[in-house]
């Protein structure tokens, strides 16, 4: 059912500006250093100064563990910005990484806050060094017992997203005939994006040969399915639509966002595990607009799996469910010249793992017609920037004001 | 110096039974008296209908394989030392999920919805846990 245009307060929210950092698959730099270069490249980029930002807003906020996962917390930015705050908010639980994002544009709308500084880092590349995941994991000296709903995973040899996603994508295999040859177009169209992306960590050209040759990680997903640690800041700037005079350049409509959670948010329990909250959130989202998917010009879409972006194909409806195989065979759709231009700046599979806010970024980016060579042809005004896999999901869906 | 490992589990009072009976060679999941349903993982209460009328049950150990992956890399010790091995969702007769492992089968005679039954693994000296292989047709 078509929710009321009155109760689509996030829409009185844009986008007024974007930024990252340098970005690099393992830099050695402070985290907080590279974070505020992000922040203070978006809020240039909006035609805003520190004294104007009365908001922040992050994702997951301040962790020490596993090391690389945050760079930084809202209280870190506040204090080294001197930013004087009307609302903030910095945390794990939320609709993914981009449900930061959403809640700054229902705090605006609110009122609590007129230009709200939105950021995630990383350091994952620096922190895992050369140690693998094991660098990064709690314990040490035999100390880390798992609790919680690892009490249920970790004894069975099943510690990680890589194995819970590629468990979901082979049940997506079995059920509806997808195939490895077509989950590769997921990666080999980041790479081939990366490859005219300057700021994008692997940008060598890459074969399906490439891909089908390259080892395991855990079947069906291969290590080009895998999106690779880095180190980097993203940020953005929420901005009430009424400061749009104000602004450098003209604001990115928020048009509308999912955020749903139903079901059993669990890696074994969900009903459907060929799916899972994005296929809420996604459904939610267009109760919310009048637009359709196939107003939408270009979609940058959670890749920390390959598999995952197929999710979020079906999740929004750019095709049916169980059709995201077909969809992509061949990349021809997805490619930067096709019907839906897909992560073009390369994904976390070549860009890097900036986690989550790296889509919005470029969905702005293109939108403001601002990509160089890997822009979207054709004068793109309408996209969507969705982050999250599993049981987490957040999607929003943008247009560039006229 | 014991190794380091990430797989042990911490059983609290809520969950020791299962541990327990794992040891034992027995499956435990949890029955609801209120609604009939049955779950995984244990809870004191169901997640259906929410009644505390939850009772622990002997499941009967026969499952079929939901979906799984062939795990090639984990540097999780003791994990290196299993690889390559197989995780995987067994979905118990009762209804409920679990993740769990195959064992006793060639990766390439994996397949979705085949017939399995648990087995019980001694992962330390204090923990057992309950594991799949294929099951003949007559059982």
């Amino acid at each position: 059912m078509r929710v009321d245009d009155s109760l689509v307060i996030e829409r009185r929210a844009v986008i007024s500006g974007a930024g990252q950092s340098d970005i690099g698959r393992r830099l050695y730099r402070d985290p907080l250093e590279l974070t505020l270069d992000a922040c203070l490249v978006a809020i240039a980029d909006a035609g805003l100064t520190t004294a104007d930002i009365d908001g922040v807003a992050t994702y997951p906020g301040p962790m020490d563990v596993p090391p690389g996962f945050s760079g930084a917390g809202v209280v870190d930015v506040q204090d080294a910005l001197r930013l004087e705050l009307g609302w903030w908010s910095g945390g794990i639980e939320s609709p993914g990484q981009l449900g930061s994002v959403i809640n700054a544009c229902l705090a605006v709308a609110a009122g609590l806050a007129t230009h709200v500084l939105c950021f995630r880092s990383v350091w994952e590349g620096s922190a895992q060094g050369d140690k693998g995941r094991a660098g990064v994991m709690g314990g040490g000296g035999g100390g880390y017992r798992a609790s919680g709903f690892m009490e249920w995973t970790m004894p069975f040899a099943a510690p990680s997203a890589a194995i819970w996603i590629a468990m979901m994508a082979e049940r997506h295999f079995h059920e509806y005939g997808t195939t490895r040859e077509q989950m590769a177009q997921i990666a080999l169209n980041a790479r081939k994006n990366a490859g005219v992306n300057p700021n994008a960590i692997y940008r060598d050209p890459m074969t399906m040969e490439d891909y089908l040759n390259v080892r395991m990680i855990s079947s069906p997903l291969c290590l080009y399915d895998c999106d690779v640690p880095c180190d980097g800041a993203t940020a953005v700037i929420v901005s009430h639509a009424d400061t749009v005079a104000d602004l450098r350049k003209p604001g990115i409509q928020v048009e509308a966002v999912g955020t749903a959670l139903r079901g059993r948010p669990s890696w074994d329990q969900f009903d459907d595990l060929t799916t899972m909250a994005n296929r809420d959130a996604g459904a939610q989202l267009w109760t919310r607009t009048d637009l359709k998917p196939s107003d939408v010009q270009l979609a940058e879409m959670y890749d920390g799996f390959s598999f995952i972006t197929m999710t979020w194909l079906e999740a929004m409806g750019f095709c049916g469910k169980g059709e995201s195989g077909p969809f992509i065979e061949g990349g021809e759709r997805i490619a930067r010249d096709g019907v839906l231009p897909l992560n073009t700046h390369g994904g976390q599979l070549s860009a890097g793992r900036l986690h989550g806010y790296g889509f919005l970024h470029e969905a702005c980016v293109q939108l403001w017609g601002e990509a160089g060579e890997r822009q979207v042809p054709g004068d793109p005004e309408v996209g969507v920037a969705a982050a999250g896999g599993g049981p987490l999901a957040g999607a929003l869906l943008l247009t560039r004001r006229r | 110096m014991t190794a380091m490992r990430f797989d042990l589990p911490t059983p609290d009072l809520e969950t020791e039974p299962f541990w327990d009976a794992a040891k034992e060679e027995r499956l435990l999941i949890k029955h609801c008296n209120a609604c009939g349903k049955y779950h995984f993982y244990p809870r004191p209460f169901c997640p259906y209908c929410w009644s505390d009328d939850v009772e622990w049950f002997e499941a009967s150990g026969r499952a079929t394989l939901y979906t799984w992956s062939v795990v090639h890399r984990n540097d999780l010790p003791p994990f290196p030392e299993w690889l390559p091995y197989v995780a995987a969702i067994a979905e118990l007769e009762e209804g409920p999920r679990m993740m769990t492992n195959v064992v006793q089968c060639e990766f390439d005679q994996l397949e979705i919805g085949m017939a399995l039954e648990a087995v019980y693994y001694p992962t330390s000296e204090d923990v057992t846990i309950v594991q799949f292989r294929p099951r003949p047709a007559s059982s």
